[in-house]
Order: structure tokens, then sequence, then C-alpha cells
């Protein structure tokens, strides 16, 4: 297949043209300090994009509308439970871990068992997961341990760790996806869920995994970002719900379900996080920067649908 | 038989279509003429449906030309995939389809005139022009489909393409259709006739045209067929009569009963009725209750063969090879080495017409899709087979190697449950249950199973109610 069919590459593509022109403008300055800034920021975009990506492949009107109170709450519990006591780091995670599986499975049951569509389910329950953080948070502002803070802004081989982070979770949903029984059974059930549960797959065992899967990628970004900017905040995941479905989409997965991307969601959540420091460096006013970021988006996913359907 | 007047409604001349490498029309030269009713028969993938869409505009041809004499308008397609807006009524189907209907008050012309087409067509049809046509059951659907080709919308329909119009209607509403199609030619109009039931063939048309391989081998007037000869111009080679009765096996232990039906280990169950009388909806939750929402993989009891391929079997966005796989993936990470040796062994043993399995799906025509729905349910190890209406589409000569591959099956041990429209198919079966209004009405064995008396039990009550 020729290389510009892949819908991955234009995101990729279009990461790295932001990059360039934002490097015109301060003449090459400064390169290493917005590449090692974009690879942090676009990590968790990353995580939790490819969790939202999980679950839009199920087809359309599956999307988890929860994720920026996961994120809050996964992250206020844990630090609240690590009390900036040295040594806790993996207290914190199995706890902000915990969180997530807990909202997946809540997720799912309001799905399932009430049949309520999605959307309706996780963005009700995300105003309790809202108030659960909101109270046993108090105002509060925790610190992360020190350890801990050291380990999610630090680097390694020059690439922050939480890059690495998100990098080992894209290779291992990668495999799952391509290369797993369970990724055939979800492109499946995204393609047409009466004729994949027909031939054998099992239906609602693959979308548990998913909302569930979606809930645990969203706590663990929570976690992270709470540690790398020095404590838990209650709108610390507002940004991140359009972030998640807007990496998803440019990503080349399709919103019809059936079809996956992981490559293309990490070059999206790159795209996005430069697109914003590009218009802060020609120095772009609140509105003028919504708008253009809306209108970029919008460009690159007919760019790569025209492509698509030329082909 | 014929009535033609000599003018030609449409003449192909040398008309080709080739998609990429693929040449699914290579030169075809044809004409029908109106009063005429031609009958167009041929594998699958032979290019029935290319020609089809050439006629009906759907693309122009790679070379060659389609010319109309009299003008291209009032040429109707019945498809063999339901063309049918699901989410919208039967009369509003109608008004998509007819230019005429503008404006306020659309609805009533629109009732009126799907009412008094599906009447003419198919006498005490009972559908209800205002239900949605999702509602509808397949046989149903199809019912509304022809009805839409033949209603005037404006016009007079000259010429109507039926693309496997009997492949999901029972017995009594096919020769329904038949007689319809009969009166339609001699009233004038011209129509092109595809089936692979033999039996229809010689009854509707004037001529036959035999496709191979995307060109005509054969155009001659109908009497001058026989089934045998037409058979075998075709290109297949297998009698028509089926699968030899001595290969039937003794009957092991019951290992199945639910929704009234019981099954025997090694046995063939047919289920049949009129079209629609609840046996497909039985045989779902039967399929469903066998298997699990929470668990895949191995030691699944049972497959289901789809017969509505779009809704309930094939997974659109993938590939041939993928397709084949779904059932038999196993657990953890997929042994692609094996899973592509199981697929290339079933192209083989059942015929799919491509040259590379990495094809996508939809790239294969109707028939051709449907022999991937068996290999996906055959490769697997379930000891029930469920297969709702599965020959759909399929031509002659798969037919004879499937109900083969089936007798095989069932002599080593496997249980089929075969719900067909077809009689001919269900006379196969060593015990039958024929359904009316979604009960089972007699439970036929052995030398019971016969035509009459099949028919019998579908319509029995009907009459004396």
């Amino acid at each position: 297949m020729n290389l510009t069919m892949k819908p991955w590459v234009w995101a990729w593509a279009a990461a790295a043209l932001v990059f360039s022109a934002t490097l015109m403008l301060t003449s090459g300055r400064g390169a290493s300090e917005l590449a090692y800034a974009a690879l942090s920021f676009g990590a968790f975009a990353a995580i939790v994009g490819m969790g939202q990506m999980l679950v839009i492949t199920l087809g359309p009107g599956n999307v988890d509308l929860s994720i920026p109170a996961t994120m809050t709450l996964a992250g206020t519990l844990a630090l609240k439970i690590m009390g900036s006591e040295p040594g806790t780091a993996w207290l914190g995670l199995i706890v902000a871990l915990a969180v997530g599986l807990a909202v997946g499975c809540a997720n799912f049951a309001l799905i399932w068992l009430l049949r309520l569509p999605p959307i309706i389910a996780t963005l009700a329950a995300s105003l309790v997961y809202q108030s659960v953080a909101i109270w046993s948070n108090r105002g509060l502002r925790v610190k992360p341990p020190e350890g801990l803070a050291d380990f999610a802004t630090g680097r390694m081989l020059g690439v922050p760790n939480v890059a690495w982070v998100a990098f080992a979770l894209a290779v291992a949903v990668w495999v799952m996806l391509e290369r797993a029984v369970w990724g055939r059974y979800l492109l499946a059930a995204g393609q047409n869920l009466r004729a994949a549960r027909l031939a054998g797959v099992p239906v609602q065992a693959v979308r548990a995994a998913a909302y569930i899967a979606v809930a645990v990628f969203a706590a663990l970004a929570g976690f992270l970002l709470s540690s790398f900017s020095g404590g838990a905040a209650l709108n610390m995941g507002a940004e991140y719900l359009l972030m998640s479905i807007a990496v998803v989409v440019i990503g080349g997965t399709s919103i019809a379900g059936g079809n996956s991307n992981v490559p293309g969601v990490i070059g999206a959540s790159l795209f996005m996080f430069l697109v914003v420091s590009m218009l802060n460096s020609y120095g772009a006013g609140a509105g003028v920067k919504s708008v253009l970021t809306g209108a970029i988006i919008i460009a690159i996913v007919i760019a790569a649908s025209t492509r698509k359907t030329r082909s | 038989m014929t009535n033609t007047d000599g003018t030609a409604v449409v003449a192909l001349s040398d008309a080709a279509k080739h998609f990429g490498p693929v040449k699914a029309l290579d030169g075809v030269s044809l004409c029908v003429m109106s009063g005429e009713c031609l009958a167009l028969v041929g594998h699958n993938g032979a290019g029935k449906s290319t020609l089809v869409n050439l006629i009906n505009g759907t693309f122009g041809p790679t070379s060659g030309t389609v010319d109309f004499p009299g003008g291209a308008h009032g040429v109707r397609s019945v498809f063999q995939e339901l063309s049918l807006c699901p989410n919208l009524t039967v009369a509003e189907n109608l008004a998509m389809a007819h230019p005429g209907l503008k404006g306020a008050g659309w609805r009533k012309p629109a009732r009126a005139e799907i009412r008094s087409s599906l009447d003419t067509v198919f006498p005490d049809n009972g559908i209800d022009v205002d239900a949605e046509v999702d509602t509808l059951s397949i046989a149903e659907r199809q019912m509304v489909e022809i009805a839409i080709g033949f209603a005037p919308r404006g016009g007079t329909a000259r010429l109507v393409i039926l693309d496997e119009p009997t492949s999901s209607l029972d017995e009594g509403i096919a020769r329904q259709l038949l007689s319809h199609v009969r009166r339609f030619c001699e009233a004038g109009g011209a129509a092109i006739f595809i089936s692979h039931m033999m039996g229809e063939v010689f009854e509707v048309s004037d001529r036959i045209a035999v496709l191979k391989d995307g060109k005509v081998v054969a155009d001659r007037p109908t009497p001058e067929f026989t089934r045998q000869g037409l058979v075998d111009a075709m290109g297949h080679v297998a009698t028509e009569r089926a699968a030899d009765q001595a290969a039937r096996s003794a009957p092991g232990d019951v290992i199945l009963t639910g929704e009234g039906l019981q099954a025997r280990r090694g046995e063939v169950v047919g289920l049949s009725g009129l079209a629609g009388h609840g046996q497909a909806a039985a045989l779902a939750r039967l399929y469903l209750s066998l298997s699990s929402d929470w668990r895949g993989g191995k030691g699944t009891k049972a497959v289901f063969v789809a017969g509505d391929r779009p809704r309930d079997g094939v997974l659109p966005l993938w590939s041939i090879l993928r397709n084949i796989s779904v059932s038999v993936l196993g657990q953890g990470l997929v042994d692609r080495a094996k899973e592509r040796a199981l697929a290339e062994d079933w192209k083989a043993r059942i015929g799919i017409r491509t040259d590379d399995l990495t094809n996508p799906i939809l790239s294969l025509s109707g028939g051709n899709q449907q022999k991937v729905l068996f290999a996906r349910a055959l490769a697997s190890d379930a000891p029930v087979v469920v297969m709702d209406d599965p020959m759909r589409g399929v031509d002659v000569g798969t037919k004879q190697d499937v109900y083969a591959m089936i007798r095989a099956e069932a002599a080593k041990g496997r249980t089929f449950l075969w719900y067909s429209t077809e009689t001919e198919e269900v006379c196969q079966c060593d015990r039958v249950f024929v359904f009316r209004n979604g009960e089972i009405s007699a439970e036929l064995t052995g030398d019971e199973i016969t035509e009459e008396r099949i028919l019998e039990a579908s319509f029995e009550m009907q009459e004396a109610s």
C-alpha cells in the first residue's frame, strides 16, 4: 500500500509541519524545549486518546465522556492517599488504577444493564465522579511525593519519562489490536455488532473490556498529570474531553467503527499540542486560538477523508 | 411463447467492464426486445451483476457501447442485495423513486400506488404500506422492492431487471411473481430475469443467455435448451439430482432441543413453511442460546451461517481472509500462518473466486460472499451448524458441492439445522419441521418428506380459518 494512503501519515506530517512553522518564528531557538513540552503534553493526550479510540472503534454512539472526571478523581484520590510521603508512589499508582477499574465497570454497568446510550451514561456518571473528587479533596492541593514528581518530569535518553510510558502503552495496544484475538473481536464488533455476535464473537465481553480500558487509561493519565504538575486540580481533565476525541479522529480512526489506528493517535496528540504552542508563539489571543484550532482540525479531517475516498 | 415486436429496448455491443486487472465483463453483445423475457444465468462471479449495473447506468462500460434505441426511461432494477431505506415506510420508499411526487400531499398517492402495485404482483400479500421497512421480513422487503420496480412511478416500466428476485421468496410467492412477469411481457414490457433456479428460468423466459467468465457463451431461445444442457453450458460438471441418499447416516442421540425442535447427532434437520412464519427468528434464538455474549473462541457449541449477508454475516471492512477466520481464532495471539493456511484450504475446497485472499470481502460477488460465510462455519469444530436460508444467490454447481459437504460433515457426527425457502433443499433433510404462524405445524421424517406434505402443512390452517 502506498504510504500516502495510510491515514496516520497525515497526522505525523501535520505535526512536523507545525513544529517547523513554530521554529521558523523563533529562527530555530528553543527547538529542544518545544520538543520536550510536545512529547510530555502529547503523552497525556495520547494515553487518553488511545483509550477513547478503543471505545470509538466499537461503532457509532460509543464514546466515553467521563474521561475528565475520571482523570480528576484518580489524581485526587491517589495524591490524597500518598499524602506526599516518600515511597508511596506504587501505592498511589494502584489506587489510581483501581479508580479507573471501578469507573469503567460502573460506566459499562449503566450502559449494559440499564441500556443507556453511552453518551448519556458516561456524561451523567461523570457528574458523580467529579462530585466524589470535590468531596474528597475539599480544596486541598496535596503535593506528589518527591520521587514521583521527579519521575514524572524527568527524562531518559533525552525523552520525557511520561512519553516512554505512553510509548510502551501504545506498543501494547497495537499488539492487542493487530495481532491478538481480542483485537480482532473488537474490530469485528465495531463493523457490525449483530454479524459479529452471530459469528461467535463474545460481543459483551469485548464492549466491557473497551469501556474498562478507556477508564483505566484515563486514570493513569490523571495520576501522571497530577504528579507532573505538582498536584491534582479539579479542572485538570477539562481540556482532555475534546482532545481525546479530536486525536482519535485526526489520527485516522473511523468514527463509523471497526477501524483503529494507534500511530495516528500518537501523531495527532503531538500535533494538537504543537498547534496550541505555535499559536502562542505567534501571540494569538485566546479567542483566535480556539477558532484557529477548530478550523485546523476540520481541515485535517477533510484532507484525510477525501484522500481515502479517492483511493 | 414469444410476442416480440422487434424493437430493442436495450442493445449492448461488445461492452466490457474492467475493475483494475479484473475483467468482470469481457466484451458482451446482447439485446433485449420489448415483449421478451431474457433469462441471464451463470456462475457466481460470471459477471451477471456487472451486466445489470451497465444496463441500469450505475457505471459506464470500459469499452463498447450500451444503447437504448427508445430512450433510457422506464428502465427499472430490482436488486439482489435489497436497496430499500430501512428507516422509511413502504410508501415513503416508493416516493423516493417517484420523480412526480413533490410538494404537499404526496403521501396519499404514494400509498395508493404502492398498494395497487403490490396487489397486482402479489395478490393477498397483507403488507402494511405504512410499516417501516426494517420491521418487515426479508421476503416482504423483497416483495416491496419488486413492487416498486413494476410501479408506474409517473411513467411506465419498459424494462425491469430482476436480479435473483426469488432467492428469499417461498414457492407460492415466487409463482405469483413469475406469472406477473409473464403478464408484463405479454403486455409488451421487457424483462431481464437472473436466477440460479433452473425451474424458474425455464418457466418464465423466452430466451436464455449464459454468461461465463465475463462472456456470453450461449444465447438461444429457451425451448432449445435442456436443463442438463444449460448446466453444462455454465461450465460446471455436476448432476442436477443432488446428494446421494445412500450416504445418510443413522442418527445418534438427541443433542438439541428447543423452540419445539429436536435434533439428533449427525442429523440434517430442515425448517420449512412459508417465508416469514417464524423459522428465521426461531433459529436465531436457538443459536443465541447455544452461544455466549461473554465467552468466545474454542469449545463453542454452535456456528451460524447467515442468509441475510449484510445484516447478519459479512464484516464489510475486512478482507476475505479475516472474514473466514473470525470464528476459529482461538485464544491469545492470532497464529497468522495457520490462519492463512486454513483460509487457502477453504478457498480451494469451496471455490471462492479470488486471486488474493487479502482482497476486501466486498470485492466478491454475492454468491461468493456466501461461500465465505459457509467456510467460516464449516471451518470450526462446533457440533451444531445453524443455517438461515444459506443458499441465497449461490449457483447450481456450488450448491451441489455444498450439499455434498453438508452430508459428509453430518456423517462425521455434526448436526445441521437448515432453514430454506426452497422445498427442493428441504427435501434433502433427514427430518423436517414445518412452521406456520410462528409455530411448528408438522414434523416429517424419512419418506414423509415430500413437497406435497410440506405444502399441505404450510397452508392447512390458513385455509381452514
